[in-house]
């Protein structure tokens, strides 16, 4: 969109939860953030990943959606749900593997980061990329991402047998090609 | 791709609204349709012949004692029935398939009912009538008739009309 991308590095978080309240601000949902200050493990460290919508080139979220409420555009970004239509079921929110979807319980929709579909479709950066003071969620241009750090984007996700290519990116490490992510491998962490 | 999916796109640039004119169309070809089949449904009950039923000797009053039951089939083969031995000293027969879901029915504990073991409905064994639970018709009654010793099935009344047979009083 306008030769902007949108990366999320999590290296770079520095958990200042600028772009949570940021999000907040946004008159479309104002008081409740979109995004997800996610701890890694909150009593070992401080470190944090921001979570942004990932935009799924084949979203989860409206391929379980039993009342097709949820819609890609023609530019790639997955929407909130309709309103009158999502009936609050939370099948999104537990089959979306990056855990994006949030069920807005007074409200009875789901709503989700959509880019801020409203700043971003004429031209401007979405709300977070905007005042993250460490460009842990960037949105420029790829040649300008790649010069300027020492990881590399990557849109491809696989979480055990599926296979997710986003339209927002991840920075990880040069060695790697993609994200792989087996939640059997977490559950038995203890016993390792 | 699945058909519903194709008709229910995730992408909004796939998704295909239905017009009023279409919508419109769709009404009055599907009410055309009903009308045909109604139409059809109509020809044919002109045309109905009463079911023939054939003449069976399904068994001799000598070899059922008061209070007993006896298993036959009628009027075909795929027809399961029961004759009983009423403690009134009437042979009366039914269907053995339930109205509810065609269960096979089979005779009470207590010699007075009907009972389908599925959902627990009873008969009357006197008429057929359901008495409890949820069939929503009386037992299909095989009209019977008697000849010194033998019965004789001669028909099935679907409506258990209880004053059809009162011929084969015993």
């Amino acid at each position: 969109m306008f030769g902007r991308q949108f990366f999320i590095d999590p290296s770079r978080c520095i958990g200042c939860e600028s772009c949570v309240n940021a999000c907040a601000e946004c008159d479309n949902h104002r008081g409740e953030s979109m995004i997800h200050l996610d701890f890694i493990d909150r009593r070992e460290t401080t470190a944090t990943v921001p979570f942004v919508c990932m935009h799924c080139d084949d979203p989860t979220c409206a391929q379980v959606c039993p009342a097709d409420a949820i819609k890609k555009t023609d530019d790639g970004i997955v929407q909130s749900s309709l309103k009158p239509r999502c009936i609050a079921c939370s099948n999104c929110v537990l089959a979306c593997p990056f855990g994006i979807p949030k069920v807005m319980v007074r409200q009875e929709q789901m709503m989700k980061c959509d880019m801020c579909y409203d700043r971003t479709s004429v031209g401007k950066k979405p709300m977070c990329a905007t005042v993250c003071p460490s460009q842990a969620l960037a949105y420029v241009s790829l040649e300008e991402i790649t010069r300027g750090r020492r990881e590399k984007p990557t849109n491809v996700f696989y979480f055990g047998k599926q296979k997710v290519t986003t339209k927002v990116s991840m920075m990880i490490p040069r060695a790697l090609d993609a994200v792989s992510v087996d939640v059997v491998d977490y559950m038995w962490e203890d016993k390792a | 791709m699945k058909l519903w999916r194709d008709e229910f796109s995730i992408e909004t640039a796939h998704e295909r609204y239905v017009a009023r004119r279409q919508f419109g169309k769709f009404l009055v070809l599907t009410s055309f349709g009903m009308f045909v089949g109604n139409v059809w449904i109509l020809v044919k009950s002109w045309f109905r012949r009463d079911e023939v039923f054939p003449r069976t000797l399904v068994g001799r009053a000598s070899e059922i004692p008061k209070g007993g039951v006896k298993l036959f089939t009628y009027p075909g083969p795929q027809h399961p029935c029961l004759l009983f031995h009423t403690q009134s000293d009437r042979f009366v027969a039914y269907s053995q398939k339930c109205t509810h879901l065609s269960c096979a029915v089979i005779p009470a504990a207590d010699g007075k009912r009907i009972e389908c073991p599925c959902h627990h409905g009873f008969f009357s064994i006197e008429d057929g009538r359901v008495l409890q639970g949820p069939p929503p018709r009386p037992l299909p009654r095989i009209l019977l008739e008697r000849q010194g010793d033998e019965l004789w099935a001669f028909g099935v009344d679907q409506g258990g009309n209880p004053s059809v047979d009162s011929r084969v009083q015993g």
